[in-house]
C-alpha cells in the first residue's frame, strides 16, 4: 500500500492598506471552516500551510520576519502569495510597512513586490488588493494600487488572481483553493478582470429576488420599504457576484435582503464610480456599464 | 547599559504593530513611545462625497469592528440631518442589537484568537506547526488537559464568533460591513420569525460567555496572577457611553479620576494635540468639530500618525475596562455584582482591574453584560412599526455622532457645505489608548502602562506583547519606545 502523502502549500498572507476585514470574512467560512482550512487537508492530500498571518499567528518581532525571508528563499516558486489591502506607493511606500528587519522597515509596496516575485502564484484578496478600493479612492492620498497594477509596473510575471469584495465572500476564497487543488491554477476560468467566473460570472439583477418587481416597475421609493431598490441606489444592474444566490454569512442575508442597494463593491470603480451610494444610477451611465 | 528590544510587527492585533523598548540593568522599561505607521487619509477620502456614504465608507475604517464606526456614522448624520431625536424605537434597539452582536464576536475573537496564546500552549496540542510557531517560549504555565480544554475552547471560540456574524446578518445584511445601520435608522424589519431567530442564535452565545468564556479568563487570572499587578496605566478612565436604546443608554459614559470619582462628561473639552505627530503643527489643540487633518512627515519631533486626544488635557484610558469602571462607581448594579464575582474569585480588588488581567476581565464580564441586556431589547421590538426615520441632506449643518466601540469610546464629526462633506473627523479608541505623547510631553496610555515594567526575559519579552494585547488595539498600528537619549525610534498606524 503506498504511503499517503499530504501535498501542503505554503501559504503568505500580507496585510496592505485594508481594515482586515477580508481575513475576518475569512474566518467567518462554514465548511470548511476556518479550523479546517489551517489545520486539515482542504481535499484530500492537499492542504494551505499557513506560514504568516499577521492577526492570527502565535508569532512576533524579527522571528516572523524570518518566516517571509526563509519562504522566499526556501519556497522560490512554491508558494501561495495572498495579498489583502492596497499598496501605498507614495513617498517611497513610506504610508505603510508590514514590520522592520536589520533595523530597515519593510514597506508594503517592496514586500508585495519581492515575495510576488517568487510567489507560485498571488491571490489578491478583496478589492483594495485587487484594484486599490477605498484607500486608492479620490483623491488617493497615499498613492495605492491593486495588486495587478504593481506587478505590471514592476515588470513581475507571477499570475495574479483577484476576488475582490468589500469583503470578499469566504467561499469565493475557498472555492479558489478548491479548483487549484483538484484541476490547477489553469483550471480558473477568469474574467478579463482576473475573477473566477465561477463566482463573479453573473450581475447581481439578474438572480436578484426583487428582479420580479423591477420587472413590474414596483420600486421601493425609501429604505425599509419592499421592491426593486433601483431607485434607491442600487448597483446590482452592472455589479458581477454570486451574492443573491450564495448568500452572506452561513446564507442568512445578503445586502439586498436586508434592504440596501448593491453597492458594487467587487467592480473595479468601487466606490467613487459606484457613488453616491443611494443615488439612482443614471441611465447613459447603466448602458456604458452593460456594452 | 541600556537595552533595546525591538518586536516589530507586533502581531494578533487589527493590523501591524511595532514595540521598541529601552530596558535598564534591573530589567525595567525606562521610557516608552507609542507611534503609527499606516496612514490611509479616510477623512480627506471623504471629502466632497454624499455626507450618507460616510456610513458606509467609515466602516471600512475596521473589519473587526466596522458596525462602531457605522453606528457613530450615523449618530453623527442623524445629529446633521436634524432627525436625532426621532429615530423610530425599532430603529434603536435593531441598531444596538446589530451593534451588541458584533461586540460579542469582537470581544471572544480578542480573548481567544488574538491574546490568548501568550497564555496558552497550543503547540503541546497542535504540534510544533504554523501559524502556532514560531512564537516565544517559556513562560506557559498552564498544562496537561487544563492546557488541552483552553485549546479546545479557542477551536470553539471561532466558530462561537462566527456565530455572532451569522446572528448580526439576520439584521445587518452582511458581516464585516453591514448595510442594516443608515441615517434614520435600519433597513430591515423585525418580523417575528427573524427576532426568535436572533433569540436562540443569541443564547448559545450566552451559554458559551457564562460557561467557557468568563471561566477561562478566572481560570488564566488563577495562574498568571501576577498580572493583575502588572500594566497599570494612566487609570484616568473615559467614557463616551453608548447603545442609544428608547430607555436610555446601556453604557451611561463619563470620567473617572485615578481615585476612582466619577465626574460628568463633555465632549467639547475634547482636543487633539499633534505635536509628536506627523501633521501640521496649525491643527494642534483644537476640538474635533474645528479638527484638520494635514500631514506634515516633515516634522522633527514627530514619531507618529497617531495625534493624541486629550480630555481637559489629561490622558485617558478607553475601553472595556474604562466602562466597567464607569458604571461601577456610578453603581450600575449589574455590573458591581458581575465584578465584585468575578474579583472575588480570584481575590482581588476593584484596583486589580487597572492591569492586564483587568482588562480581560472586564472584557468578559462587559460581553455578558451586552449579550444578557440584548434579550430583553429583543423583546421590545414591534414587528409593525417602522424602523426608519425619512431625513435630509442640509444645505449646511454640523454633526457629532459619540458611542462605544469594543475597544473603547469612538466618535465622528461632520460638517457639511452645499450638501456635501465639507470636513470629518473620526478619533477612535485607540488613537487615545495608543497615541504619542501631547503637547506637554504627557506619554500615552498604553505608553504609561509599558514604562516601569519589569522584563523577565529580554528574548521572550512576554510582558510587553501581553500589556498591548490586553488593550485590544484596533487600527493597523505600531507601538515604538524611546530611547533614553528621547530619540524616536518608531511608529503606528493609524485609520
Amino acid at each position: 500500500m503506498a504511503t499517503k502523502v499530504t501535498k501542503k502549500y505554503p501559504v503568505i498572507w500580507l496585510q496592505g492598506a485594508g481594515c482586515t476585514g477580508c481575513s475576518v470574512s475569512i474566518l467567518n467560512a462554514v465548511s470548511p471552516r476556518i479550523q479546517n482550512l489551517l489545520l486539515d487537508e482542504l481535499v484530500p492530500g492537499q492542504q494551505l500551510n499557513l506560514l504568516f498571518h499577521a492577526t492570527i499567528m502565535a508569532g512576533q518581532g524579527e522571528p516572523v520576519i524570518e518566516v517571509l525571508k526563509d519562504t522566499e528563499k526556501n519556497n522560490k516558486g512554491g508558494y501561495i502569495l495572498v495579498v489583502e489591502g492596497a499598496i501605498p506607493t507614495a513617498e517611497g511606500g513610506a504610508y505603510g510597512s508590514i514590520g522592520e528587519k536589520d533595523g530597515e522597515e519593510l514597506t508594503i509596496a517592496k514586500s508585495v513586490e519581492e515575495l510576488g516575485r517568487n510567489a507560485l502564484l498571488t491571490i489578491a484578496i478583496g478589492t483594495c488588493a485587487a484594484f486599490g478600493g477605498i484607500p486608492a479612492a479620490k483623491p488617493n492620498p497615499t498613492g495605492c494600487k491593486g495588486v495587478k497594477e504593481v506587478f505590471t509596473e514592476k515588470g513581475i510575471s507571477t499570475a495574479v488572481v483577484n476576488l475582490p469584495g468589500c469583503p470578499l465572500h469566504p467561499d469565493w476564497f475557498t472555492g479558489t483553493i478548491s479548483v487549484i487543488f483538484f484541476s490547477g491554477a489553469q483550471a480558473l476560468n477568469l474574467d478579463d478582470l482576473a475573477r473566477p467566473k465561477l463566482f463573479y460570472g453573473k450581475l447581481i439583477h439578474e438572480n436578484c429576488p426583487r428582479r420580479a418587481d423591477f420587472d413590474k416597475g414596483k420600486f421601493a421609493q425609501k429604505l425599509s420599504e419592499p421592491g426593486c431598490l433601483y431607485e434607491l441606489g442600487c448597483k446590482g444592474h452592472y455589479t458581477y457576484a454570486d451574492c443573491p444566490l450564495r448568500q452572506w454569512n452561513n446564507g442568512v442575508s445578503w445586502c439586498v435582503k436586508a434592504g440596501s442597494p448593491c453597492l458594487g463593491c467587487v467592480e473595479p470603480e468601487f466606490p467613487d464610480g459606484t457613488s453616491p451610494i443611494y443615488e439612482k444610477v443614471n441611465f447613459e451611465e447603466l448602458i456604458w456599464s452593460q456594452k | 547599559m541600556v537595552t533595546k528590544i525591538k518586536i516589530d510587527p507586533i502581531t494578533r492585533i487589527e493590523g501591524h504593530m511595532a514595540i521598541e523598548a529601552l530596558i535598564g540593568d534591573d530589567g525595567v522599561v525606562k521610557e516608552a513611545k507609542s507611534a503609527g505607521t499606516l496612514f490611509r487619509g479616510f477623512e480627506i477620502i471623504l471629502l466632497g462625497r454624499d455626507p450618507r456614504d460616510a456610513n458606509r465608507l467609515t466602516q471600512r475604517i475596521c473589519g473587526v469592528c466596522p458596525t462602531a464606526h457605522a453606528t457613530a456614522s450615523a449618530l453623527c448624520l442623524d445629529d446633521a440631518f436634524g432627525s436625532i431625536n426621532k429615530i423610530p424605537d425599532n430603529g434603536k434597539l435593531i441598531r444596538a442589537l446589530i451593534f451588541g452582536s458584533n461586540f460579542l464576536q469582537s470581544h471572544i475573537l480578542h480573548f481567544y484568537h488574538l491574546a490568548a496564546l501568550d497564555y496558552v500552549d497550543a503547540v503541546s496540542v497542535v504540534g510544533d506547526t504554523a501559524p502556532f510557531v514560531p512564537r516565544y517560549e517559556g513562560d506557559y504555565r498552564i498544562s496537561g488537559e487544563a492546557n488541552a480544554e483552553l485549546v479546545n475552547h479557542y477551536l470553539k471560540a471561532l466558530d462561537i464568533r462566527r456565530k455572532c456574524q451569522e446572528m448580526l446578518s439576520i439584521f445587518g445584511g452582511k458581516m464585516p460591513h453591514n448595510v442594516g445601520i443608515v441615517p434614520g435608522g435600519v433597513t430591515e424589519r423585525p418580523t417575528e420569525d427573524k427576532i426568535t431567530n436572533f433569540l436562540w442564535r443569541l443564547n448559545e452565545i450566552r451559554d458559551f460567555i457564562d460557561n467557557v468564556y468568563i471561566p477561562d479568563v478566572i481560570a488564566v487570572a488563577k495562574v498568571y496572577g501576577d498580572y493583575f499587578e502588572i500594566g497599570k496605566g494612566c487609570r484616568r478612565v473615559l467614557a463616551y457611553g453608548g447603545f442609544d436604546l428608547p430607555t436610555g443608554k446601556l453604557f451611561e459614559g463619563g470620567i473617572v479620576s485615578p481615585d476612582l470619582q466619577p465626574e460628568p462628561f463633555a465632549k467639547e473639552n475634547i482636543t487633539e494635540d499633534v505635536k509628536h505627530s506627523w501633521y501640521a503643527d496649525s491643527s494642534s489643540g483644537k476640538n474635533p468639530a474645528q479638527g484638520q487633518t494635514k500631514p506634515d512627515l516633515k516634522k522633527k519631533e514627530a514619531y507618529s500618525f497617531l495625534k493624541s486626544p486629550r480630555y481637559n488635557g489629561e490622558v485617558c484610558e478607553l475601553g472595556p475596562l474604562a466602562r466597567m469602571v464607569s458604571n461601577y462607581v456610578q453603581g450600575d448594579a449589574k455590573t458591581k455584582e458581575l465584578v465584585d464575582s468575578l474579583l472575588g474569585q480570584v481575590g482581588a480588588g476593584i484596583d486589580a482591574l487597572f492591569s492586564v488581567l483587568g482588562r480581560h476581565a472586564a472584557r468578559a464580564l462587559e460581553a455578558k453584560l451586552v449579550a444578557d441586556a440584548m434579550v430583553d431589547w429583543l423583546t421590545y421590538l414591534a414587528p409593525d412599526e417602522p424602523t426608519i426615520v425619512e431625513s435630509e441632506i442640509p444645505e449646511k449643518g454640523e454633526g457629532a455622532g459619540l458611542t462605544e466601540a469594543p475597544r473603547g469610546a469612538v466618535g465622528h464629526w461632520i460638517s457639511i457645505k452645499d450638501k456635501k462633506i465639507d470636513r470629518y473627523q473620526v478619533i477612535t479608541p485607540t488613537a487615545w489608548n495608543a497615541s504619542p505623547k501631547d503637547d506637554k510631553d504627557q506619554p500615552g496610555a498604553v505608553e504609561q502602562a509599558i514604562i516601569g515594567t519589569k522584563v523577565k526575559d529580554k528574548d521572550n519579552p512576554f510582558e510587553l506583547v501581553r500589556i498591548v494585547r490586553a488593550f485590544d488595539p484596533c487600527l493597523a498600528c505600531s507601538v515604538h519606545l524611546l530611547d533614553a537619549r528621547g530619540s524616536e525610534l518608531g511608529v503606528f498606524r493609524v485609520v
